[in-house]
Parts: C-alpha cells; structure tokens; sequence
C-alpha cells in the first residue's frame, strides 16, 4: 500500500522556499479539475444506461438549448481559471523576483555537460550551494539552448546563448539532488545530468552525504592544488573532477565521445590531417583550443576551457593523465 | 403512410453505378477531380503515415523498458523521436480530419456535387504526396535529430543531419493544407443549397471552416518560417544565431504563431465529428447549437493569441509571460462549453452504443483530460516546472491522440458505410474501442506521474526511479498499437465480408445520408431536400429498405419558429 500511494505520489519532495506553493497551486488545479471530471464521466455514465436506446421508441421531447444554464457554464469556468490564473501568476512572480542579497553563481551550459564558476574562482561540474541562502545563477551557453531544471526546487530556466538568464532559489535542507537539462540539446542531451549539492552552513549541520560546510568547500575548490601540499598528479584528478572531463573521456582505455586519458601519452596520434605528439602542448592546446587539431575518428565536440582552467590547473591535470599511462 | 414515406434511392439503381465503379484504372484514380476519391486516397496515405508513425513510437517505447542504453543508441533514438513527432504532426494529424473525411463528406453534406475547386483539391492531394516524399528522403538519407520542432540554434548550426530536406518537406505540406483551407472556405461560403442557412449547417461543417480559417492565415507563418531556417542554415543570414546578431527565440515565436493555432487545426474538425456522433446517436438535437458554432469559431481566433504559452521558461519578458497565461485560459472556455453541451445532448436521448459513439464517448473523456491537463500547463508556476517534461507529453497526447485520432476514427467508423457501403462488425468494432481507450490511459496516464516527479521529456537514458512508469507506459503502448490495427482490421474485413450498406444505416438526418451508400459519381440524382440537420426525427427505420427514411410529412424547410430564437 505504502509503495502503492508513493508511486502514484506526483511530486519530488519539497526543498526550495517556493516548492510547497508550487504545490498547493497544483493540487489546488488537481482537486478542481478532479470534482468536474467526476461529475462530467459520472453524468455520462450516467445518461448511457438511463437513456439507452429502446428499439421502436423515440425520445421524449427536450429542449435544445437553454440560454440561462448554458451561460452559466461558460461563466462559472470563466471564473474558475481567473482564480487559477491569479495564483499561478502571483507565484511565477515570487519565483522571478530575488532578494536583493543573494550568493551569485555563474553558470555556463554546453553540450553535454554544465560548470559553475564562484566568485573565488571555484569551478566545478555539480552545484553546489549553502543551505538557507537566496542563491541567483546568471546563466549563459556556450553553443545550443539549454534548460536548468531541479524538480526538488520546482525550478527551471532556458539558457540562451547570446545572452545571460537567470534563476534563484532557496535551499531549504542539506543533502544531494539531481538537475537535468531539459531543452533537447543532441546527442547526449539525457546524459547532461548533474547534482545540486545543498551543503551545511556551519559544523554543526554536516551530515553523511554532504560532510562539508559550503565555506570549506569552497575552499578547498578554489585551489585544488591546496597550496601546493598535495601532490600534483592527484591535484589534476580533482580537477579533473571539477570540469566534468570524465562525462566524455574514460581513464580505463576505452573509448567515449573522446578519446580515453590513458594509454596515448608519449606517442604520435592520428589526426584529422596528418598526425600530431600526444605530449604536454597537445594537452594544453587541445584543453584551450579543442578544435585546432581534432583526432581522427573524433567528432569537434569538446568545448573549449579557455578563461575557466588556470594554468597551474592545466599543469596539474597533465601531471595527472601522466601518471595514469 | 408509407405514400408519405420516400425511399431515399433504390439499391439495384445505385450498386450499378457509384463513384467507385464509375470508371476504373490507375489513371482514373490518380487524375480524378472526384473529391471522394481524392478524400479516399487522402485516407490511405495520412493512415500508411499513421501506422509508420506509431512503427517508430513503439521503438521508442521498447527502448524504454529500460533506463540503460538499450536496442538502439542515443543517435537513433533521438531520430525516432524528431520523425514519429514530425510524421504524426505534418503526415498525419493535420491532413487526415480535413483531407478524408472533411474531402469525403464536406460536399455531400452540401448537397453539393463536388468542392469548388476540384483541380485544386487534387493539387493539395499531390502537394501532401511530395511533402511525405521529402520527409522520406529525409529519413533515408541522414535522417533528422531536430526534434518537430526544428529549434535554433541547433537546426542552423549543430545537427548534422538534413533539415534542409525535412523543412522543404514541411513547406510543401503546408501548402497543401493552405489549399485545402482555401477550399473549403470557398465551398462553404458559396454551394450551399438552398435553405441552409449558416445556422441549419452541421456542425462538423462550422469546425471544418473554423479550421479552415485557420489552415489560411497561420500556416503562411510556418511557410515563411521554414524558408527562414534553411536560408540561415545554408548561408547563415544571422536571423536566429546569436553570433551573427540574430536570436534564437524569435524562431520560437515564428514557430508556436503557427503551431499554436495549428494544434487548433488538429482537434477542431474532431470536435465536430464528435458532435455530429454524439447527436446522432443518441437520436436528439444537438444541444446549445449556436453555443458549439460560436465556441469553434472562438477557439480559431482565440487560438492565435496564446502561443506564448509554449516559451514560458524562455526568458520572454516576464510581462508578457504573465499576458499569455491570462490569454490562455480564456481559449479554455469555449472549450469547456463543448464538453457540458455533448453531454446535455445525451440527458434524456435514445442512446446507443454503437462504434463510432463507443469511440465518441472515449473522446470525452479523454478529451477532458486533456483539456484540465492544459490547466496545470497555463498556470505560471506549476507550468515552471512541468514545462520540457513527460506531463507535456502526456497532455498533448490525451488531446492529440485521446482527442483527434479517436474523433477520427470515430468518425472513420461512422462514415465508412456510406464511403465503402459496407456494413462493419459491430461486435469487433467496440472491442477495438474498449481496448484503444483502455490501452491509452495506461499508455499516457503514467506519464503525468512521471512528469510531475520531474522526467525531462526526449530523453534516452534515464534515472531508475522512472522505470516503473515507462513499463507501464510501453505495455500499454502496445496494448494501444494492438486496438487499432484491430480497428483497421475490422474495417477492411468489412470490405470482403461486410453486409451492404443501406443509405442511412444510423438515422441522421445530415444530408450525406440521403444519399446511396456509396453514393453515385455525382452524390444526387436528385436535389436533396435541406431540413434542420438535427432533426432526428424527421427520418424514421423502414425496414423493406433496412434503412432510415425521411418520412413526407416533414417541412423541407422548418419552420423559422422552431429555430432557436436568440442570436
Ligand atoms: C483547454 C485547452 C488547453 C490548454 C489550456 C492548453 C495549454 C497548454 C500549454 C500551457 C502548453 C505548454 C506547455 C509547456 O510546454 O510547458 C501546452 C502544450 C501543448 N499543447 Fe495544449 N492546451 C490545451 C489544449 C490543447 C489542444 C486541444 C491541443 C491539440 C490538439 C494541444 C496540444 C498541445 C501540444 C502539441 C503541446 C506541446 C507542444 C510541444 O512542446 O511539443 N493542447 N498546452
Ligand atoms: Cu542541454
């Protein structure tokens, strides 16, 4: 029973200020359309068997209209959606309409993957976000239209290219949730999935799944290189991590939408036209310049990181592609 | 009595000579001027894009069973979804309502001998001909991962297939509904016989001119539209790509200022077929007739101010988001009066539950549905969330296909008699309508659930959380797949077994009635005598005949008093 009414359960559960009005709208338009539904199939349930056809026998005679009761039900709808409209509209603009504070994020989508870039000069390919704060993305993309969506925040937004749009929220509860694109984007568009990471203001709201506060995080995204006191090699993995790299490019040898890390350093590569050394400025270039030298066998799919990976990052992640071969 | 009684035609005259014998060879079909047989070929080719349309919807739902990559890989789904969507919008739904039957019925309901332009009806036949032939090349050659929709930038810049070829397919199309639209208006507006006046006309005959109307003033748009997509993909004229200036929203307001009203042109002429079976029977007058004459025409006008209602998570401008959805509900209305009207023509009826009203019946509620689905969809902030998901895609089906390919079908069932003169099994025919409407919650019902919880529609992959419901959805698909290839069983056994058709084998009073089933080259021998097309009992069961009768004592033309008396 239990699974039973969770399946049938309409929604994700509640985890952005404006989800629980979002709801109520809905069930609101839910409970209503479900009353003139039940009346309307009942009635004609109804009228099939009481009225059915008696061979010989003609209908009784009966109006064929009837001014009064049929401009009663053009009226009465008519001001049953002006309300529905009213709700809607008031909380579309509630949702539209951030706090004048609120912790910026820049967002840029591409095709299949997104990044999302902090003031400090974090970079990472899952949001991540303080728990209780009014949060604002300023969005962009970098090639088709994309759509932000988080169900658990009831939140969505086209992004554009050739302009920003926005987006906020409030988070209300620490924990992990799923953010999908949801304008078709090609190939891979159901593969441009990622998380909403809700994390902690301060210690003493940590939990399992999120075990940092959003400040430490931040931190630690802001220099992957932690100053130095870890080794490269493992620096570049986090990196990495951050950029989504792996959403197309595999460390075990096998082939993706590009080409695996492992196994091609250090040897000459077949390209579109000609060939090309797989060393450090191959890596560098194709990281900046991804479409200069396509390999063979390859679509130019890979955006260009040019502006959001540091050099030292760019460093660290061709320390780390060495010592995976 | 029987001296007031005149049989509408002798059989042994009409079997000897109908527009299907009339004459015989390819020729004679393919350069017939005959609008039945023009609305007969019309039906074998929108039903052969049907039937390859709901080929690929089925690999669509297979692929589904699972959330892993399945049978087929991203690419190829993606291409099954952009032409199941594209065949079933431009090949079939569009085309089928007007070109078969509205072609078929649209003059004999007129009394009249043809359209007013018959060249032209066999030109818009052979424009949908060479439209379906683009779209087939389309799909042989690169195929075409767009999605119907066609949206910038990705159409112009990134898809490497052919939209060029698939848009000048559209384009084609169009043109072909434009001349069908042209001449309906004109048929309409100028053959009707005397004593039908605009309000003694049926009703599917007011839908398919509201439709009409349409059909002309929206479709140039998409013609405009398409030529703009494919100049700016092959020369990059900077209209929709944001590099070169342009923007790719403006194509999304091209675009919906058509394919909005065009949603229009799919379930108006269903609504007037749903009228005409659901008077029919349950032997009463329609109910409110002026209020469904002026709700089909509402709807086309209002019909043309909503398309906004598509772009709601765009980034339009928040004041005129806010003026859509406002617009938006008031296309719901008339709507709604339908619904209450068709009911209110069954209270007190003789009702009987033949195939094309079991079929009649599932459209109403399935209808309903999708009419208090699109609710949920104009209000702001819940459509913020269900926008781009399976909630839409479950909407537009319970209205595109709960909706018009049922009325059609229903309508397909309620004229075949009179197009074929067969009589087909009763018995059969309602099982395919029980199992098509059964099948069809199961398939679409799920995918509310889903789309509420948050699945993004056109997705191959997908979370496991989803599973349950995309099995469901893909059994019931199935199921559904099953009941209409019943369905065209059913009719086409008809075809070698049927009983032979009486003229009117239901007792409308419409004037397609009054004429042999199938009726001869030229539809009348005689001037049909025009009545209040809703006077059931102006037509009574003789039995020599096997037949429904006008029977002598009724005025030709009513009584002015007995018309409704308010405008
Ligand atoms: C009561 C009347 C209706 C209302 C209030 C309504 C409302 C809406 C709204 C607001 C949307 C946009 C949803 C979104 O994309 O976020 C929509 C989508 C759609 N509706 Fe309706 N609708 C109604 C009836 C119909 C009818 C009669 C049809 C067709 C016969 C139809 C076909 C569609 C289609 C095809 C789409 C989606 C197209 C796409 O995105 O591919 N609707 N509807
Ligand atoms: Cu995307």
């Amino acid at each position: 029973m239990e699974t039973f009414r969770n399946l049938l359960d309409p929604f994700p559960s509640q985890q952005s200020t404006f989800a629980a009005n979002v709801d109520a709208i809905y069930y609101f338009i839910f409970w209503l359309s479900t009353f003139f539904f039940v009346i309307i199939v009942a009635m004609m349930c109804y009228f099939v068997v009481k009225y059915r056809r008696v061979e010989g026998q003609e209908p009784e005679k009966s109006p064929s209209h009837n001014t009064p009761l049929e401009v009663t039900w053009s009226v009465v709808p008519g001001i049953l959606v002006l309300g529905i409209f009213w709700w809607g509209f008031t909380g579309y603009v509630d949702m539209r309409s951030p706090p004048a504070e609120t912790y910026d994020i820049n967002v840029t989508a591409q095709m299949w993957s997104w990044q999302f870039k902090y003031g400090t000069g974090a970079v990472d390919a899952e949001l991540h976000v303080p728990v209780g704060t009014p949060v604002r993305l300023i969005m962009q993309s970098k090639d088709v239209i994309h759509s932000l969506f988080v169900p658990v925040f009831r939140v969505k937004q086209d992004v554009v290219p050739g302009r920003y749009s926005g987006l906020w929220f409030e988070a209300k509860e620490v924990g992990k949730f799923e953010l999908f694109c949801t304008e078709y984007c090609g190939q891979k568009h159901s593969d441009m999935i990622t998380k909403v990471v809700v994390h902690a203001t301060d210690e003493a709201n940590v939990t399992d799944e999120v075990p940092q506060t959003f400040d430490k995080w931040l931190e630690v995204a802001s220099d992957p290189l932690e100053g130095g006191r870890i080794p490269l090699e493992q620096a570049g993995e986090k990196v990495i991590g951050m950029f989504g790299c792996l959403q197309c490019h595999s460390i075990d040898g096998s082939n993706k939408v590009g080409p695996s890390f492992k196994g091609h350093f250090g040897q000459q590569v077949q390209t579109r036209d000609g060939s090309v050394l797989m060393d450090e400025n191959y890596i560098r270039e194709s990281i900046l310049e991804p479409n200069a030298k396509i390999r063979q066998g390859y679509d130019p799919k890979m955006p260009s990181f040019k502006g959001s990976m540091k050099d030292e990052w760019i460093d660290a992640v061709i320390a780390y592609i060495k010592s995976i071969q | 009595m029987t001296s007031h009684v005149m049989p509408a035609h002798s059989d042994s005259h009409s079997s000897a000579d109908n527009y299907l014998t009339a004459s015989k060879g390819f020729l004679s079909w393919a350069l017939t001027l005959d609008h039945k047989r023009i609305g007969l070929m019309y039906l074998i080719g929108t039903m052969t894009a049907m039937f390859i349309g709901g080929f690929l919807a089925l690999l669509l739902r297979a692929e589904h069973l699972s959330g892993a990559p399945g049978f087929v890989n991203h690419d190829t789904y993606n291409q099954l979804f952009t032409l199941h969507g594209a065949i079933m919008v431009f090949l079939f739904i569009i085309p089928s309502i007007p070109g078969a039957l509205g072609n078929f019925i649209l003059p004999v309901m007129l009394g009249a001998k043809d359209v007013a332009f018959p060249r032209m009806n066999l030109c818009s036949f052979y424009l949908w001909v060479f439209g379906a032939i683009f779209f087939v090349g389309a799909l042989l050659t690169t195929g075409l991962d767009t999605g119907w929709t066609f949206y910038t930038p990705y159409s112009t810049n990134t898809s490497q297939t052919n939209v060029v070829l698939a848009t000048l397919g559209a384009f084609i199309l169009g043109f072909s509904s434009i001349f069908t639209g042209l001449n309906f208006i004109v048929t309409i507006h100028t053959m009707r016989p005397p004593g039908m006046t605009w309000f003694r006309m049926p009703l599917f005959l007011w839908s398919l001119y509201a439709t009409a109307i349409i059909q002309v003033l929206a479709t140039p748009v998409l013609g405009i539209t398409l030529l703009l997509l494919a100049a700016e993909r092959m020369f990059g004229l900077g209209i929709f790509d944001p590099k070169l200036g342009g923007d790719p929203v403006l194509y999304q307001h091209f675009f919906w200022f058509y394919s909005h009203p065009a949603v229009y042109i799919m379930i108006l002429p269903g609504m007037g077929i749903i009228s005409e079976l659901i008077s029919t029977f349950s032997r009463k007058a329609i109910f409110g007739y002026r209020f469904i004459a002026f709700s089909s025409m509402a709807i086309a006008l209002l019909g043309f101010l909503v398309w906004g209602h598509h772009m709601f998570a765009s980034g339009q401008s928040e004041m005129i988001t806010i003026v859509f959805s406002a617009l938006t509900f008031s296309v719901s209305i008339p709507s709604a009066i339908k619904v209450f009207n068709w009911l209110a023509t069954m209270y007190k009826g003789s009702i009987v539950l033949a195939t094309p009203m079991c079929y009649a019946l599932s459209f109403l509620f399935l209808f309903t549905i999708g009419g208090l689905t699109g609710l949920f969809l104009g209000a702001l902030a819940t459509d913020i969330h269900l926008h781009d998901t399976y909630f839409v895609v479950a909407h537009f089906h319970y209205v595109m296909m709960g909706g018009t390919l049922v009325a059609f079908v229903g309508g397909l069932f309620y004229w075949w008699p009179k197009m074929t003169g067969k009589m087909y099994n009763e018995f059969w025919g309602q099982i395919s309508a029980l199992i098509v409407f059964v099948a069809f919650n199961l398939t679409f019902f799920p995918q509310f659930v889903m789309g509420s919880r948050g699945m993004p529609r056109r997705y191959y992959n997908y979370l496991p959380e989803f599973q349950v419901y995309h099995v469901l959805s893909t059994i019931g698909a199935f199921l559904l797949g099953f009941g209409l290839l019943l369905a065209a069983v059913v009719l086409i056994v008809s075809l070698f077994k049927g009983r032979k058709a009486p003229a009117n084998p239901w007792g409308a009073a419409t004037l397609e009635w009054q004429c042999s089933s199938p009726p001869p080259l030229a539809n009348f021998e005689k001037t049909p005598t025009v009545g209040n097309p809703y006077d059931m009992q102006s037509v009574v069961w003789d039995p020599d005949t096997e037949s429904f009768v006008r029977r002598g004592d009724v005025p030709i033309v009513p009584d002015e008093t007995e018309q409704p008396a308010h405008a």
